[in-house]
Protein backbone atom coordinates (compact mmCIF):
# COMPACT_ATOMS: atom_id res chain seq x y z
CA UNK A 1 0.00 0.00 0.00
CA UNK A 2 1.01 3.89 -0.56
CA UNK A 3 1.83 6.19 1.83
CA UNK A 4 -0.91 8.84 2.06
CA UNK A 5 -0.11 10.87 4.85
CA UNK A 6 3.08 11.43 6.23
CA UNK A 7 4.97 13.93 8.75
CA UNK A 8 8.52 14.57 9.78
CA UNK A 9 9.38 15.97 13.04
CA UNK A 10 5.97 17.99 13.23
CA UNK A 11 6.17 20.17 16.35
CA UNK A 12 3.91 23.17 17.15
CA UNK A 13 4.75 25.91 20.27
CA UNK A 14 2.46 27.95 21.99
CA UNK A 15 4.42 30.36 23.73
CA UNK A 16 6.56 27.95 26.19
CA UNK A 17 4.51 24.98 25.73
CA UNK A 18 4.96 22.62 23.18
CA UNK A 19 1.95 21.08 22.61
CA UNK A 20 3.41 19.20 19.56
CA UNK A 21 6.80 17.92 19.89
CA UNK A 22 8.61 16.13 16.96
CA UNK A 23 6.25 13.78 15.53
CA UNK A 24 6.74 11.45 12.41
CA UNK A 25 3.98 9.39 11.71
CA UNK A 26 3.21 7.38 8.23
CA UNK A 27 -0.06 6.68 7.19
CA UNK A 28 -0.72 4.45 4.10
CA UNK A 29 -3.77 4.22 1.91
CA UNK A 30 -6.60 2.54 3.32
CA UNK A 31 -5.16 2.26 7.14
CA UNK A 32 -7.67 3.20 9.88
CA UNK A 33 -5.27 4.84 12.62
CA UNK A 34 -6.75 5.42 16.34
CA UNK A 35 -5.00 8.41 18.26
CA UNK A 36 -4.75 8.00 21.91
CA UNK A 37 -3.33 9.85 24.65
CA UNK A 38 -4.40 11.39 27.73
CA UNK A 39 -6.25 15.09 27.73
CA UNK A 40 -3.85 18.07 26.87
CA UNK A 41 -1.49 15.40 25.32
CA UNK A 42 -1.71 17.31 22.11
CA UNK A 43 -3.80 14.88 19.51
CA UNK A 44 -6.43 17.57 18.52
CA UNK A 45 -3.21 20.17 18.11
CA UNK A 46 -1.78 17.05 15.74
CA UNK A 47 -5.21 17.03 13.99
CA UNK A 48 -4.74 20.69 13.73
CA UNK A 49 -1.33 20.81 11.69
CA UNK A 50 -2.62 18.05 9.03
CA UNK A 51 -5.58 19.87 8.39
CA UNK A 52 -3.66 22.87 8.55
CA UNK A 53 -5.87 24.95 11.10
CA UNK A 54 -2.22 25.56 12.52
CA UNK A 55 1.03 25.90 11.04
CA UNK A 56 3.74 24.05 12.45
CA UNK A 57 6.56 25.61 14.32
CA UNK A 58 9.02 22.72 12.96
CA UNK A 59 8.75 19.57 10.39
CA UNK A 60 7.08 19.06 7.42
CA UNK A 61 3.63 17.64 6.60
CA UNK A 62 3.42 15.50 3.12
CA UNK A 63 0.37 14.46 2.01
CA UNK A 64 0.29 11.89 -1.16
CA UNK A 65 3.60 12.65 -1.34
CA UNK A 66 3.88 16.22 -2.05
CA UNK A 67 5.15 18.80 0.42
CA UNK A 68 1.90 20.79 2.13
CA UNK A 69 4.08 21.92 4.88
CA UNK A 70 2.15 25.54 5.93
CA UNK A 71 -0.17 25.21 3.98
CA UNK A 72 -3.90 27.13 3.99
CA UNK A 73 -6.49 24.48 5.35
CA UNK A 74 -8.63 25.32 1.81
CA UNK A 75 -5.30 23.49 0.15
CA UNK A 76 -5.52 20.92 2.44
CA UNK A 77 -9.28 20.37 2.05
CA UNK A 78 -9.06 20.85 -2.21
CA UNK A 79 -5.61 17.92 -1.71
CA UNK A 80 -8.70 15.04 -0.30
CA UNK A 81 -8.24 15.90 3.39
CA UNK A 82 -11.38 15.93 5.46
CA UNK A 83 -12.33 16.41 9.13
CA UNK A 84 -14.96 16.89 11.77
CA UNK A 85 -14.46 18.99 15.28
CA UNK A 86 -14.08 17.79 18.68
CA UNK A 87 -16.54 20.53 19.95
CA UNK A 88 -19.25 19.68 17.08
CA UNK A 89 -19.12 23.10 14.12
CA UNK A 90 -22.68 22.85 11.43
CA UNK A 91 -23.65 25.54 9.60
CA UNK A 92 -26.25 26.44 11.58
CA UNK A 93 -28.61 28.67 9.19
CA UNK A 94 -28.01 26.87 6.52
CA UNK A 95 -30.40 24.07 5.37
CA UNK A 96 -28.70 19.97 5.97
CA UNK A 97 -28.51 19.40 2.46
CA UNK A 98 -26.45 22.97 1.98
CA UNK A 99 -24.24 21.86 4.56
CA UNK A 100 -23.11 18.79 2.98
CA UNK A 101 -23.53 20.76 -0.47
CA UNK A 102 -19.74 23.00 0.79
CA UNK A 103 -17.28 20.33 0.54
CA UNK A 104 -19.02 18.67 -2.19
CA UNK A 105 -18.73 22.13 -4.26
CA UNK A 106 -15.26 23.06 -2.98
CA UNK A 107 -13.11 20.44 -2.07
CA UNK A 108 -11.29 18.24 -4.39
CA UNK A 109 -14.18 16.90 -6.67
CA UNK A 110 -15.62 20.78 -7.48
CA UNK A 111 -19.48 19.40 -8.37
CA UNK A 112 -22.37 21.82 -9.27
CA UNK A 113 -25.38 20.71 -10.89
CA UNK A 114 -26.78 17.50 -11.10
CA UNK A 115 -23.64 15.69 -9.69
CA UNK A 116 -23.80 17.49 -6.88
CA UNK A 117 -27.17 16.64 -5.68
CA UNK A 118 -26.59 13.22 -6.89
CA UNK A 119 -23.24 13.18 -4.47
CA UNK A 120 -25.31 14.81 -1.30
CA UNK A 121 -28.14 13.08 -1.47
CA UNK A 122 -26.22 9.65 -1.05
CA UNK A 123 -24.21 11.45 1.63
CA UNK A 124 -27.13 12.45 4.17
CA UNK A 125 -28.61 9.36 3.50
CA UNK A 126 -25.55 7.48 4.67
CA UNK A 127 -25.85 9.14 8.06
CA UNK A 128 -30.01 8.77 8.04
CA UNK A 129 -30.64 12.21 7.41
CA UNK A 130 -32.47 12.34 4.15
CA UNK A 131 -35.82 12.80 5.67
CA UNK A 132 -34.43 15.81 7.31
CA UNK A 133 -32.28 17.37 4.63
CA UNK A 134 -34.52 20.62 3.80
CA UNK A 135 -34.34 21.64 7.46
CA UNK A 136 -32.17 24.37 8.79
CA UNK A 137 -28.77 22.91 11.02
CA UNK A 138 -29.93 25.00 13.85
CA UNK A 139 -32.49 22.64 14.94
CA UNK A 140 -30.77 19.24 15.39
CA UNK A 141 -29.94 17.93 18.14
CA UNK A 142 -26.37 16.82 19.43
CA UNK A 143 -26.36 13.70 17.55
CA UNK A 144 -27.71 14.73 14.73
CA UNK A 145 -25.09 17.49 14.26
CA UNK A 146 -22.48 15.04 14.54
CA UNK A 147 -24.00 12.97 12.08
CA UNK A 148 -24.51 16.16 9.79
CA UNK A 149 -20.91 16.70 10.69
CA UNK A 150 -19.86 13.16 9.52
CA UNK A 151 -22.01 13.66 6.32
CA UNK A 152 -20.21 16.68 5.67
CA UNK A 153 -17.23 15.39 5.51
CA UNK A 154 -17.40 12.89 3.77
CA UNK A 155 -19.14 14.92 1.12
CA UNK A 156 -15.91 15.79 -0.45
CA UNK A 157 -15.27 12.27 -1.14
CA UNK A 158 -11.70 12.54 0.61
CA UNK A 159 -9.11 10.74 0.54
CA UNK A 160 -7.72 11.00 4.22
CA UNK A 161 -10.38 11.59 7.08
CA UNK A 162 -9.90 13.20 10.74
CA UNK A 163 -12.09 12.46 13.08
CA UNK A 164 -11.53 14.46 16.72
CA UNK A 165 -13.57 12.25 19.15
CA UNK A 166 -16.10 11.85 17.32
CA UNK A 167 -18.19 9.26 19.14
CA UNK A 168 -17.81 11.20 22.61
CA UNK A 169 -20.63 12.09 24.07
CA UNK A 170 -22.88 9.73 22.05
CA UNK A 171 -25.47 7.48 24.70
CA UNK A 172 -24.64 3.59 24.51
CA UNK A 173 -27.48 2.78 21.78
CA UNK A 174 -25.92 5.81 19.40
CA UNK A 175 -22.46 4.54 20.25
CA UNK A 176 -23.32 1.25 18.89
CA UNK A 177 -24.98 2.96 15.85
CA UNK A 178 -21.60 5.25 15.25
CA UNK A 179 -19.38 2.01 15.53
CA UNK A 180 -21.50 0.55 12.94
CA UNK A 181 -21.52 3.50 10.76
CA UNK A 182 -17.49 3.94 10.76
CA UNK A 183 -16.97 0.05 10.27
CA UNK A 184 -19.36 0.59 7.33
CA UNK A 185 -17.03 3.78 5.62
CA UNK A 186 -14.02 1.63 6.59
CA UNK A 187 -15.36 -1.15 4.31
CA UNK A 188 -15.05 1.73 1.24
CA UNK A 189 -11.43 1.59 1.74
CA UNK A 190 -11.26 5.55 3.01
CA UNK A 191 -7.97 5.81 4.67
CA UNK A 192 -8.79 7.39 8.58
CA UNK A 193 -7.21 8.79 11.71
CA UNK A 194 -9.74 8.42 14.59
CA UNK A 195 -8.57 10.35 18.04
CA UNK A 196 -11.14 8.30 20.66
CA UNK A 197 -10.61 7.89 24.14
CA UNK A 198 -13.69 5.06 24.08
CA UNK A 199 -10.96 2.04 23.94
CA UNK A 200 -13.83 -0.45 23.14
CA UNK A 201 -14.14 1.78 19.89
CA UNK A 202 -10.67 1.76 19.04
CA UNK A 203 -10.54 -1.96 19.57
CA UNK A 204 -13.13 -2.49 17.15
CA UNK A 205 -12.35 -0.37 14.95
CA UNK A 206 -8.68 0.63 14.58
CA UNK A 207 -5.96 -1.88 13.71
CA UNK A 208 -3.22 0.29 14.41
CA UNK A 209 -2.85 2.84 17.35
CA UNK A 210 -0.82 5.69 17.68
CA UNK A 211 -0.56 7.20 21.15
CA UNK A 212 0.99 10.53 22.49
CA UNK A 213 2.01 11.65 25.96
CA UNK A 214 2.58 15.44 26.76
CA UNK A 215 2.78 16.43 22.62
CA UNK A 216 5.60 13.29 22.16
CA UNK A 217 4.35 10.22 20.47
CA UNK A 218 5.54 6.97 22.92
CA UNK A 219 3.71 4.26 20.94
CA UNK A 220 2.56 3.50 17.00
CA UNK A 221 1.97 -0.12 16.29
CA UNK A 222 -0.80 -2.88 15.78
CA UNK A 223 -3.63 -2.24 18.47
CA UNK A 224 -3.34 -5.32 20.86
CA UNK A 225 0.69 -4.55 21.28
CA UNK A 226 0.05 -0.57 21.65
CA UNK A 227 -2.61 -0.96 24.24
CA UNK A 228 -0.58 -3.46 26.80
CA UNK A 229 2.78 -1.25 26.45
CA UNK A 230 3.99 -0.69 30.22
CA UNK A 231 4.32 3.03 29.00
CA UNK A 232 1.12 3.30 27.61
CA UNK A 233 -0.52 1.66 30.48
CA UNK A 234 1.68 4.23 32.71
CA UNK A 235 0.97 7.29 30.72
CA UNK A 236 -3.04 6.32 31.33
CA UNK A 237 -2.76 5.62 34.89
CA UNK A 238 -5.23 7.82 36.45
CA UNK A 239 -7.00 8.09 33.30
CA UNK A 240 -10.67 7.41 34.07
CA UNK A 241 -11.60 5.96 30.40
CA UNK A 242 -8.29 3.50 30.34
CA UNK B 1 -41.95 35.32 -16.01
CA UNK B 2 -40.57 37.57 -13.05
CA UNK B 3 -37.59 38.91 -15.37
CA UNK B 4 -40.77 39.89 -17.69
CA UNK B 5 -42.46 41.92 -14.87
CA UNK B 6 -39.21 43.55 -14.56
CA UNK B 7 -39.63 45.38 -17.70
CA UNK B 8 -42.71 47.43 -17.39
CA UNK B 9 -41.58 47.89 -13.61
CA UNK B 10 -38.21 49.38 -15.01
CA UNK B 11 -40.07 51.19 -18.17
CA UNK B 12 -42.37 52.87 -15.25
CA UNK B 13 -39.43 53.90 -13.19
CA UNK B 14 -37.85 55.81 -16.37
CA UNK B 15 -40.97 57.75 -17.09
CA UNK B 16 -41.16 59.06 -13.19
CA UNK B 17 -39.06 62.37 -14.16
CA UNK B 18 -41.81 62.99 -16.91
CA UNK B 19 -44.19 62.90 -13.86
CA UNK B 20 -42.69 64.71 -11.21
CA UNK B 21 -40.80 68.42 -11.55
CA UNK B 22 -37.62 69.23 -10.66
CA UNK B 23 -37.60 68.37 -7.06
CA UNK B 24 -38.93 65.50 -7.46
CA UNK B 25 -36.72 64.24 -10.28
CA UNK B 26 -33.98 65.73 -7.40
CA UNK B 27 -35.41 62.85 -4.86
CA UNK B 28 -35.43 59.86 -7.10
CA UNK B 29 -31.87 60.83 -7.78
CA UNK B 30 -30.91 60.86 -4.25
CA UNK B 31 -33.10 57.56 -4.62
CA UNK B 32 -31.69 55.32 -6.72
CA UNK B 33 -28.15 56.60 -5.71
CA UNK B 34 -28.65 55.30 -2.14
CA UNK B 35 -30.49 52.27 -3.52
CA UNK B 36 -27.55 51.30 -5.32
CA UNK B 37 -25.15 51.98 -2.68
CA UNK B 38 -27.09 49.99 -0.08
CA UNK B 39 -27.79 46.56 -2.35
CA UNK B 40 -24.23 46.85 -3.32
CA UNK B 41 -22.89 47.36 0.17
CA UNK B 42 -24.84 44.49 1.21
CA UNK B 43 -23.57 42.56 -1.34
CA UNK B 44 -20.45 42.40 0.57
CA UNK B 45 -21.37 43.77 4.07
CA UNK B 46 -24.93 40.92 4.51
CA UNK B 47 -23.51 37.06 3.74
CA UNK B 48 -19.89 38.31 5.43
CA UNK B 49 -20.63 40.12 8.80
CA UNK B 50 -18.34 42.66 7.61
CA UNK B 51 -19.16 46.15 8.70
CA UNK B 52 -17.72 48.36 6.09
CA UNK B 53 -17.94 52.45 6.91
CA UNK B 54 -15.54 52.79 3.51
CA UNK B 55 -18.56 53.76 1.57
CA UNK B 56 -18.16 57.20 0.88
CA UNK B 57 -14.01 56.75 0.80
CA UNK B 58 -15.18 54.48 -2.78
CA UNK B 59 -18.07 57.27 -3.44
CA UNK B 60 -16.00 60.12 -2.72
CA UNK B 61 -13.29 58.83 -5.15
CA UNK B 62 -15.70 58.09 -7.67
CA UNK B 63 -16.74 61.93 -7.62
CA UNK B 64 -13.71 63.44 -7.63
CA UNK B 65 -12.72 60.95 -10.53
CA UNK B 66 -14.88 62.83 -12.12
CA UNK B 67 -14.33 66.01 -11.05
CA UNK B 68 -10.55 65.94 -12.23
CA UNK B 69 -11.51 64.30 -15.82
CA UNK B 70 -14.67 66.03 -16.89
CA UNK B 71 -12.84 67.98 -19.03
CA UNK B 72 -9.85 65.82 -20.56
CA UNK B 73 -12.16 62.87 -21.48
CA UNK B 74 -15.13 62.03 -22.91
CA UNK B 75 -17.86 60.80 -20.04
CA UNK B 76 -18.04 57.56 -20.55
CA UNK B 77 -14.29 56.91 -20.63
CA UNK B 78 -14.50 58.96 -17.35
CA UNK B 79 -17.11 56.77 -15.81
CA UNK B 80 -14.65 53.58 -16.93
CA UNK B 81 -11.65 55.25 -15.34
CA UNK B 82 -13.14 56.04 -11.87
CA UNK B 83 -14.47 52.28 -12.19
CA UNK B 84 -10.96 51.15 -12.74
CA UNK B 85 -9.71 53.35 -9.46
CA UNK B 86 -12.55 52.03 -7.62
CA UNK B 87 -11.75 48.63 -8.33
CA UNK B 88 -7.89 48.89 -8.04
CA UNK B 89 -8.35 50.79 -4.37
CA UNK B 90 -10.45 48.24 -3.29
CA UNK B 91 -7.98 45.44 -3.87
CA UNK B 92 -5.21 47.08 -2.30
CA UNK B 93 -7.55 47.69 0.92
CA UNK B 94 -8.95 44.16 0.41
CA UNK B 95 -5.41 42.40 0.13
CA UNK B 96 -4.19 44.65 3.53
CA UNK B 97 -7.61 44.40 5.37
CA UNK B 98 -9.55 41.52 4.78
CA UNK B 99 -7.64 39.36 7.00
CA UNK B 100 -8.54 41.77 10.51
CA UNK B 101 -11.28 40.59 12.78
CA UNK B 102 -14.49 41.92 12.28
CA UNK B 103 -14.41 45.20 14.75
CA UNK B 104 -10.99 46.11 13.64
CA UNK B 105 -12.11 46.51 9.80
CA UNK B 106 -15.13 48.31 10.91
CA UNK B 107 -12.84 51.04 12.25
CA UNK B 108 -10.65 50.58 9.58
CA UNK B 109 -12.51 51.03 6.78
CA UNK B 110 -14.00 54.18 8.61
CA UNK B 111 -10.61 55.56 8.98
CA UNK B 112 -9.95 54.98 5.12
CA UNK B 113 -12.41 57.49 4.28
CA UNK B 114 -10.92 60.25 6.29
CA UNK B 115 -7.43 58.99 5.00
CA UNK B 116 -8.80 60.14 1.35
CA UNK B 117 -10.20 62.30 1.47
CA UNK B 118 -7.12 64.09 3.46
CA UNK B 119 -4.04 62.92 0.71
CA UNK B 120 -6.64 64.59 -2.08
CA UNK B 121 -6.80 68.11 0.29
CA UNK B 122 -3.02 67.45 0.80
CA UNK B 123 -2.41 66.70 -2.88
CA UNK B 124 -5.12 69.49 -4.26
CA UNK B 125 -2.94 72.10 -1.94
CA UNK B 126 0.32 71.22 -1.97
CA UNK B 127 0.92 70.04 -5.63
CA UNK B 128 -2.34 71.34 -7.98
CA UNK B 129 -2.51 74.37 -6.28
CA UNK B 130 -6.44 74.33 -6.15
CA UNK B 131 -8.77 73.03 -3.47
CA UNK B 132 -12.29 72.82 -5.37
CA UNK B 133 -13.17 72.13 -8.94
CA UNK B 134 -16.03 72.53 -10.98
CA UNK B 135 -17.41 70.20 -12.77
CA UNK B 136 -19.38 71.26 -16.57
CA UNK B 137 -21.17 68.09 -17.86
CA UNK B 138 -24.14 68.53 -20.02
CA UNK B 139 -26.13 66.38 -17.75
CA UNK B 140 -30.04 67.20 -16.12
CA UNK B 141 -31.25 65.27 -13.10
CA UNK B 142 -32.69 62.58 -15.12
CA UNK B 143 -30.03 61.72 -17.29
CA UNK B 144 -28.07 61.01 -13.87
CA UNK B 145 -31.68 59.12 -12.91
CA UNK B 146 -31.58 56.85 -15.58
CA UNK B 147 -27.86 55.83 -15.43
CA UNK B 148 -28.76 55.26 -11.68
CA UNK B 149 -31.75 53.54 -12.41
CA UNK B 150 -29.60 51.47 -14.85
CA UNK B 151 -26.75 50.85 -12.58
CA UNK B 152 -29.03 50.15 -9.57
CA UNK B 153 -31.22 47.38 -11.85
CA UNK B 154 -27.99 45.91 -12.60
CA UNK B 155 -26.64 45.56 -9.26
CA UNK B 156 -29.94 43.90 -8.23
CA UNK B 157 -29.52 41.38 -11.05
CA UNK B 158 -25.44 40.56 -10.55
CA UNK B 159 -26.61 40.61 -6.45
CA UNK B 160 -29.77 38.19 -7.30
CA UNK B 161 -26.83 35.83 -10.09
CA UNK B 162 -24.36 35.72 -7.03
CA UNK B 163 -26.77 34.24 -5.00
CA UNK B 164 -27.58 31.26 -6.80
CA UNK B 165 -23.81 30.62 -7.80
CA UNK B 166 -20.76 28.94 -6.30
CA UNK B 167 -19.48 32.59 -5.08
CA UNK B 168 -23.15 33.20 -3.18
CA UNK B 169 -23.19 29.87 -1.17
CA UNK B 170 -19.42 30.33 -0.45
CA UNK B 171 -20.05 34.16 1.02
CA UNK B 172 -22.79 32.44 3.33
CA UNK B 173 -20.54 29.42 4.51
CA UNK B 174 -18.09 32.14 5.77
CA UNK B 175 -20.94 34.54 7.49
CA UNK B 176 -21.46 31.44 9.22
CA UNK B 177 -18.66 29.89 10.76
CA UNK B 178 -14.79 30.61 8.76
CA UNK B 179 -13.12 27.65 9.96
CA UNK B 180 -15.83 24.91 8.30
CA UNK B 181 -15.50 27.30 5.22
CA UNK B 182 -11.61 26.99 5.00
CA UNK B 183 -11.71 22.90 5.73
CA UNK B 184 -14.51 22.89 3.35
CA UNK B 185 -12.06 23.72 0.46
CA UNK B 186 -13.26 27.97 0.30
CA UNK B 187 -10.42 30.48 -0.41
CA UNK B 188 -11.65 32.83 2.22
CA UNK B 189 -9.12 35.88 1.52
CA UNK B 190 -10.25 35.23 -2.16
CA UNK B 191 -13.52 35.01 -1.85
CA UNK B 192 -13.77 37.71 0.34
CA UNK B 193 -11.54 40.33 -1.99
CA UNK B 194 -13.76 39.15 -5.01
CA UNK B 195 -17.10 40.14 -3.53
CA UNK B 196 -15.28 43.50 -1.96
CA UNK B 197 -13.81 44.83 -5.14
CA UNK B 198 -17.09 44.21 -7.18
CA UNK B 199 -18.93 46.38 -4.02
CA UNK B 200 -16.58 48.64 -4.08
CA UNK B 201 -16.36 49.24 -7.65
CA UNK B 202 -19.70 49.79 -7.93
CA UNK B 203 -20.05 52.16 -5.21
CA UNK B 204 -17.29 54.09 -7.02
CA UNK B 205 -19.80 54.32 -9.88
CA UNK B 206 -22.98 55.93 -7.98
CA UNK B 207 -20.35 58.60 -6.48
CA UNK B 208 -18.91 58.96 -10.14
CA UNK B 209 -22.12 59.72 -12.03
CA UNK B 210 -23.76 61.66 -8.90
CA UNK B 211 -21.03 64.23 -9.32
CA UNK B 212 -22.10 66.31 -11.70
CA UNK B 213 -25.13 66.90 -9.30
CA UNK B 214 -23.03 69.35 -7.52
CA UNK B 215 -21.06 71.21 -10.05
CA UNK B 216 -18.42 72.60 -7.25
CA UNK B 217 -16.90 69.36 -5.82
CA UNK B 218 -14.17 69.74 -2.93
CA UNK B 219 -12.97 66.73 -0.59
CA UNK B 220 -15.00 67.97 2.44
CA UNK B 221 -18.18 68.24 0.15
CA UNK B 222 -17.79 64.54 -1.70
CA UNK B 223 -16.60 62.72 1.73
CA UNK B 224 -18.87 63.24 4.29
CA UNK B 225 -19.22 60.49 6.66
CA UNK B 226 -23.06 60.58 6.56
CA UNK B 227 -23.37 58.69 3.43
CA UNK B 228 -21.12 55.89 5.01
CA UNK B 229 -23.79 55.73 8.16
CA UNK B 230 -26.38 56.17 6.18
CA UNK B 231 -25.64 53.00 3.62
CA UNK B 232 -25.13 51.31 7.10
CA UNK B 233 -28.97 52.02 8.78
CA UNK B 234 -30.36 51.75 5.66
CA UNK B 235 -28.88 48.07 4.94
CA UNK B 236 -29.61 47.01 8.64
CA UNK B 237 -33.55 48.15 8.29
CA UNK B 238 -34.03 46.30 5.38
CA UNK B 239 -32.01 43.34 6.64
CA UNK B 240 -28.61 43.17 4.66
CA UNK B 241 -29.00 39.58 3.99
CA UNK B 242 -31.81 39.50 1.87
CA UNK B 243 -31.93 40.64 -2.19
CA UNK B 244 -34.53 42.91 -1.99
CA UNK B 245 -33.44 44.08 2.23
CA UNK B 246 -31.62 46.87 1.10
CA UNK B 247 -34.44 48.51 -1.21
CA UNK B 248 -36.70 48.47 1.47
CA UNK B 249 -34.58 49.94 3.78
CA UNK B 250 -33.22 52.65 1.75
CA UNK B 251 -36.62 53.94 0.27
CA UNK B 252 -38.12 54.85 3.50
CA UNK B 253 -35.26 55.88 5.31
CA UNK B 254 -33.94 58.15 2.46
CA UNK B 255 -37.19 60.02 2.21
CA UNK B 256 -37.41 60.46 6.15
CA UNK B 257 -33.95 62.15 6.28
CA UNK B 258 -34.74 64.03 3.44
CA UNK B 259 -37.64 65.50 5.98
CA UNK B 260 -35.69 65.57 8.40
CA UNK B 261 -32.92 67.36 7.55
CA UNK B 262 -35.03 70.30 5.62
CA UNK B 263 -37.10 70.06 9.08
CA UNK B 264 -34.56 69.94 12.14
CA UNK B 265 -30.96 70.94 10.09
CA UNK B 266 -29.00 71.76 13.49
CA UNK B 267 -30.34 68.69 14.77
CA UNK B 268 -29.70 66.21 12.17
CA UNK B 269 -26.83 64.12 13.15
CA UNK B 270 -28.51 62.98 16.07
CA UNK B 271 -31.69 62.23 14.89
CA UNK B 272 -29.47 60.09 13.20
CA UNK B 273 -27.68 58.24 15.47
CA UNK B 274 -31.03 57.82 17.57
CA UNK B 275 -32.35 55.91 14.15
CA UNK B 276 -29.26 53.71 14.27
CA UNK B 277 -29.33 52.70 17.71
CA UNK B 278 -33.56 52.29 17.08
CA UNK B 279 -32.73 50.09 14.08
CA UNK B 280 -29.89 47.87 15.74
CA UNK B 281 -31.95 47.44 19.09
CA UNK B 282 -35.35 46.70 17.58
CA UNK B 283 -34.79 45.99 13.98
CA UNK B 284 -31.40 43.48 14.36
CA UNK B 285 -31.81 41.78 11.21
CA UNK B 286 -34.40 43.94 9.59
CA UNK B 287 -38.07 44.61 8.62
CA UNK B 288 -38.04 41.71 6.37
CA UNK B 289 -37.30 39.39 8.74
CA UNK B 290 -39.70 40.95 11.29
CA UNK B 291 -42.38 40.97 9.20
CA UNK B 292 -41.71 37.14 8.79
CA UNK B 293 -41.52 36.72 12.32
CA UNK B 294 -44.88 38.14 12.82
CA UNK B 295 -46.46 35.82 9.96
CA UNK B 296 -45.01 33.00 11.65
CA UNK B 297 -46.38 33.57 14.89
CA UNK B 298 -49.68 34.49 12.91
CA UNK B 299 -50.01 31.13 11.76
CA UNK B 300 -48.71 29.04 14.23
CA UNK B 301 -45.94 27.71 12.66
CA UNK B 302 -43.63 27.79 15.57
CA UNK B 303 -41.57 24.80 14.47
CA UNK B 304 -39.54 26.91 12.16
CA UNK B 305 -37.39 29.29 13.83
CA UNK B 306 -37.28 32.80 12.69
CA UNK B 307 -33.76 33.34 11.18
CA UNK B 308 -32.72 35.82 13.84
CA UNK B 309 -32.77 32.49 16.40
CA UNK B 310 -30.84 30.56 13.46
CA UNK B 311 -27.84 32.43 12.21
CA UNK B 312 -27.03 33.31 16.64
N1 LIG C 1 -4.55 27.59 20.49
C1 LIG C 1 -3.86 27.23 21.59
N2 LIG C 1 -3.16 28.15 22.29
C2 LIG C 1 -2.46 27.79 23.38
N3 LIG C 1 -2.40 26.56 23.87
C3 LIG C 1 -3.09 25.59 23.23
C4 LIG C 1 -3.86 25.89 22.05
N4 LIG C 1 -4.42 24.73 21.63
C5 LIG C 1 -4.04 23.77 22.49
N5 LIG C 1 -3.23 24.28 23.46
C6 LIG C 1 -2.60 23.51 24.52
O1 LIG C 1 -1.88 22.46 23.93
C7 LIG C 1 -1.99 21.28 24.71
C8 LIG C 1 -2.52 20.16 23.86
O2 LIG C 1 -3.87 20.42 23.59
P1 LIG C 1 -4.76 19.49 22.66
O3 LIG C 1 -6.08 20.15 22.53
O4 LIG C 1 -4.03 19.20 21.42
O5 LIG C 1 -4.88 18.17 23.54
P2 LIG C 1 -5.76 16.87 23.29
O6 LIG C 1 -4.84 15.74 23.32
O7 LIG C 1 -6.61 17.04 22.10
O8 LIG C 1 -6.66 16.87 24.60
P3 LIG C 1 -8.18 16.37 24.81
O9 LIG C 1 -8.11 14.90 24.96
O10 LIG C 1 -8.58 17.04 26.07
O11 LIG C 1 -8.95 16.81 23.64
C9 LIG C 1 -2.86 21.62 25.90
O12 LIG C 1 -2.05 21.91 27.00
C10 LIG C 1 -3.59 22.85 25.45
O13 LIG C 1 -3.90 23.68 26.54
MG1 LIG D 1 -8.62 17.11 21.71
Amino acid sequence: MSVLLETQGLTKRFGGLTAVNGVSLTVRRGEVLGLLGPNGSGKTTLMNLISGALKSSEGALLINGKDMTGSAPHRIAKAGVARTFQLVKILPSLTLEENVMVPAAFGPEGLWGRALKVQVAECLDMVGLTSRAGQQASELTYIDQKRLELARALASAPKLLLLDEWLAGLNPTELHEGIRLIRELEQTGITIIMVEHIMDAVRALCPRCAVMNSGTLIADGPTVEVLSDPHVVAAYLGEEDA
Amino acid sequence: MRYLLAIPALAALAALPMVFGDYGTGLLVGLAGYVTLVTSWAMFSGPTRYISLATVAFFGVGAYTVAVLNEVLPYPLVLLCAAGIGATMALLVGLSTLRLAGIYFVIFSFGLAELVRQLITWFEVNVTGTLGRYIFLDLEAKHIYWQLLALGAATLVLSAWIRRSRLGLALRVIGDDETVAAHSGINLARTKLVLFVVSATIITLVGAIQAPRWVYVEPSIVFNPTVSFLTVIMALLGGATRLWGPLCGAVPLFLLFEWLSARFPDHFSILLGLMFMAVVYALPDGVLAAIEKVRHRGNGTSATKPAKEASA
